[in-house]
């Protein structure tokens, strides 16, 4: 990808992340591109096991031990992030780019009120907090306030004193979302904020995500297994698959005229965008396993449009202006 | 915590005081053995005088009737008076306790106090020497007998090395008017940090030796539930936060992960007292459990009957001490 210039914020460049497991590694995030502009929406769809998490964890370098970043680089305004020291690495974090967990049930802490949770993240952050202790606590409780209420959470001031338990499942996320924003990043990372969520309450969170970027101008990474969240949502989309980048560029391009197979049959199996007349038809098959993967395409056993050609490394290939995929057939050479 | 909770605790007690009372009867009667004749010992006394003296105490009656007026007394809170010392049980255990209570209270302090941090630690720095060492040792402790233990820090520390003293709760020199019966607690209200000094040189290695076990359970407890919660998606976010690292592990990490380690501390209380009885005789220390060791060899019936059920008592209300605390400590549970 070749889209450094100013407006870049974030760009990663041949992420490569791995899990040493006892029946191998785990290779789950293989030379992975990315690139999110200021202010951009930028989508992230594929089935679960295909490397969302681990990608933009490893941006967040949170990536766990029996995990690592085995290689790539990880320039968030124009900053190296794997060089940085942890401590460097920390006030970046929460601050500069904040991220919102797949599971709000499971990503608030039992054991500390809402209120804790927010406000802690405001005293690690927020420098125009006053210096006197009485005032700070004051103003500390107000953006917490204020955070809850931008949320969407009723009576805030109250609901602050009560722990996660005692909110619903589109409560919590909220709750989470807030924590993300309290610190006005430059980039949310909302890995999967709907999933769990009833689809009216869907859609309000996504809204809520939405407006607050038109807000304060910060850049979205949406990642989702929906597709038709994307459409609505989404300034560009990256599709993921087995740990690979393998289509992305702007969503109306790629959902109107797909070009990687499995890009087309993630979109056959979405109801409501399926292409002129087409029957629904979700992929047959798995994600193959990331252990030992031989050279060749990672779609191979699922694609429909297979080839002997296709038994080789596949690299990214143009398909058109800011748009790629990762499919032998766009190939003008190999076309045959 | 509601009333009801407590009312129904105090409820399940019946069952199991009745059940231990007809236990502590069965198991003294199954025992050879016949207070009387341990007390006569060698002397020669003539066979009424026996009789008398076995009237005296209760004991020509048959076992089932000395089991009601045992029952019946004791729900009056009569348990009878002491062979041995000829007052009544209560005062004897009273003056006891305050000993144990102190040895235990101590063996639980310096059992949580080196237990959480190397639990945390060996948690943190997973499969590092230091977390090998923390396993072998806990291991160690856990199955060590506990006598064996006591005897082998009695011959380093107080025969060999002679740093600390060989047995009893204080020297004579240091002796002093009684205020809490805490000799700790007393000494330094009485204005005597050198008592302080000799009490605490008394208590330290029955303290250790009582906690050992306690100290390895509790480290395990500590370092599986530390490892549980740091993989938990709370701690990853608070980590997303950007937060301090000491702010991740003992805000959001520890304070989830102590929850089993205070029920199981609780709950370990109670078999603390157990461990005394072998702690206090290695150390000669003037507790209860030494007290009820005694009365067992010389068969004083109703002190060890008393004393059983103080153990039982105290033990059912240790685990509601530990239920209350997991109540107190995790949100969830509030009703
Ligand atoms: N802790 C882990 N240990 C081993 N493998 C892991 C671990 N976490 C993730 N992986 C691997 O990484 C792959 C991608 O995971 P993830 O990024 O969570 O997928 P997604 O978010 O797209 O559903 C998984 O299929 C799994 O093989
Ligand atoms: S490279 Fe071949 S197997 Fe892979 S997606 Fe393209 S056509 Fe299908
Ligand atoms: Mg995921």
């Amino acid at each position: 990808m070749n889209m450094q210039n100013d407006d870049t914020l974030l760009q990663v460049q041949g992420l490569r992340t791995v899990f040493e497991t006892r029946a191998g590694t785990v290779c789950a995030v293989d030379g992975v591109d990315v690139a999110v502009r200021r202010g951009e929406c930028l989508g992230v769809v594929g089935e679960s096991g295909s490397g969302k998490s681990v990608t933009f964890g490893s941006v967040m370098g949170l990536v766990r031990r029996p995990g690592r970043i085995d290689a790539g680089r990880i320039l968030f305004e124009g900053r190296d992030l794997r060089a940085l020291t942890p401590r460097q690495m920390r006030a970046i974090r929460g601050r500069d780019i904040a991220m919102t967990m797949q599971d709000a049930l499971t990503a608030l802490n039992p054991a500390l009120t809402v209120g804790e949770q927010l406000a802690e993240v405001l005293e690690a952050h927020d420098e125009e907090l006053p210096r006197g202790r009485a005032a700070r606590r004051r103003a500390i409780r107000d953006r917490a306030v204020e955070m809850l209420g931008l949320v969407g959470i009723p009576s805030p001031g109250t609901r602050l004193r009560q722990y996660p338990h005692e909110f619903s499942g589109g409560m919590r996320q909220r709750i989470m979302i807030a924590i993300a924003l309290a610190s006005k990043p430059k980039l949310l990372i909302a890995d999967e904020p709907t999933t769990a969520l009833d689809v009216t309450i869907q859609a309000q969170v996504l809204e809520l995500i939405s407006d607050i970027r038109a807000e304060l101008g910060m850049s979205v990474v949406l990642i989702t297994h929906d597709l038709g969240v994307v459409a609505e949502h989404c300034d560009r989309v990256m599709v993921m698959y087995a740990g690979q980048v393998v289509e992305q560029g702007p969503t109306a391009e790629v959902i109107g005229q797909p070009k990687h197979p499995y890009t087309k049959g993630l979109l056959g199996s979405i109801p409501r965008l399926a292409l002129r007349g087409e029957k629904i038809h979700p992929i047959e098959g798995q994600v193959p396993e990331l252990i030992d993967l031989p050279a060749q395409c990672r779609f191979y056993s699922r694609c429909r449009e297979r080839g002997v050609e296709c038994l080789q490394s596949i690299a990214m290939q143009d398909a058109g202006p800011g748009r790629q995929a990762r499919c032998i057939r766009l190939n003008p050479e190999t076309v045959s | 915590m509601s009333l009801a909770r407590l009312i129904e605790r105090l409820l399940q007690l019946v069952p199991v005081l009745l059940g231990v009372s007809v236990i502590v009867f069965v198991m003294i009667t199954l025992t050879p053995g016949d207070p009387v004749e341990i007390m006569i010992g060698d002397q020669v006394v003539t066979p009424e005088l026996e009789a008398a003296m076995r009237h005296d105490l209760g004991l020509d009656r048959p076992v089932h009737e000395r089991f009601f007026v045992f029952l019946g007394n004791a729900v009056q809170g009569d348990f009878g008076e002491s062979f041995y010392h000829r007052r009544p049980v209560i005062d004897v255990i009273a003056e006891r306790l305050p000993a144990t209570i102190e040895l235990s209270l101590v063996a639980l302090l310096i059992a949580l106090a080196t237990a959480i941090p190397l639990g945390v630690l060996a948690a943190i720095k997973r499969n590092s020497v230091l977390d090998r060492l923390a396993t072998v040792g806990s291991l160690l402790g856990v199955s060590l007998p506990g006598f064996w233990f006591g005897i082998l820090l009695l011959m380093l520390f107080a025969v060999h090395l002679q740093l600390l003293p060989v047995s009893g709760r204080i020297g004579f020199s240091s002796e002093i008017e009684p205020i809490t019966h805490f000799l700790l607690i007393d000494t330094l209200l009485r204005g005597r940090p050198d008592a302080f000094l000799d009490a605490l040189s008394h208590i330290v290695l029955p303290a250790i030796t009582l906690g050992l076990p306690m100290t390895a359970i509790l480290m395990r407890v500590t370092r599986t539930s530390m490892l549980e919660v740091m993989r938990q998606d709370y701690v990853t976010f608070a980590e997303a936060k950007g937060l301090a690292r000491h702010r991740v592990l003992f805000r959001h990490a520890l304070k989830n992960a102590l929850i089993p380690t205070v029920s199981v501390a609780a709950i370990e209380t109670g078999s603390l007292l157990g461990g005394n009885m072998i702690v206090e005789t290695v150390f000669g220390w003037p507790g209860l459990g030494r007290l009820v060791v005694e009365s067992i060899f010389v068969r004083n019936y109703p002190l060890v009957q008393a004393a059983v059920l103080f153990y039982a008592v105290t033990y059912v209300m240790l685990n509601f001490v530990a239920d209350i605390l997991y109540t107190v400590l995790n949100p969830r549970v509030k009703l």
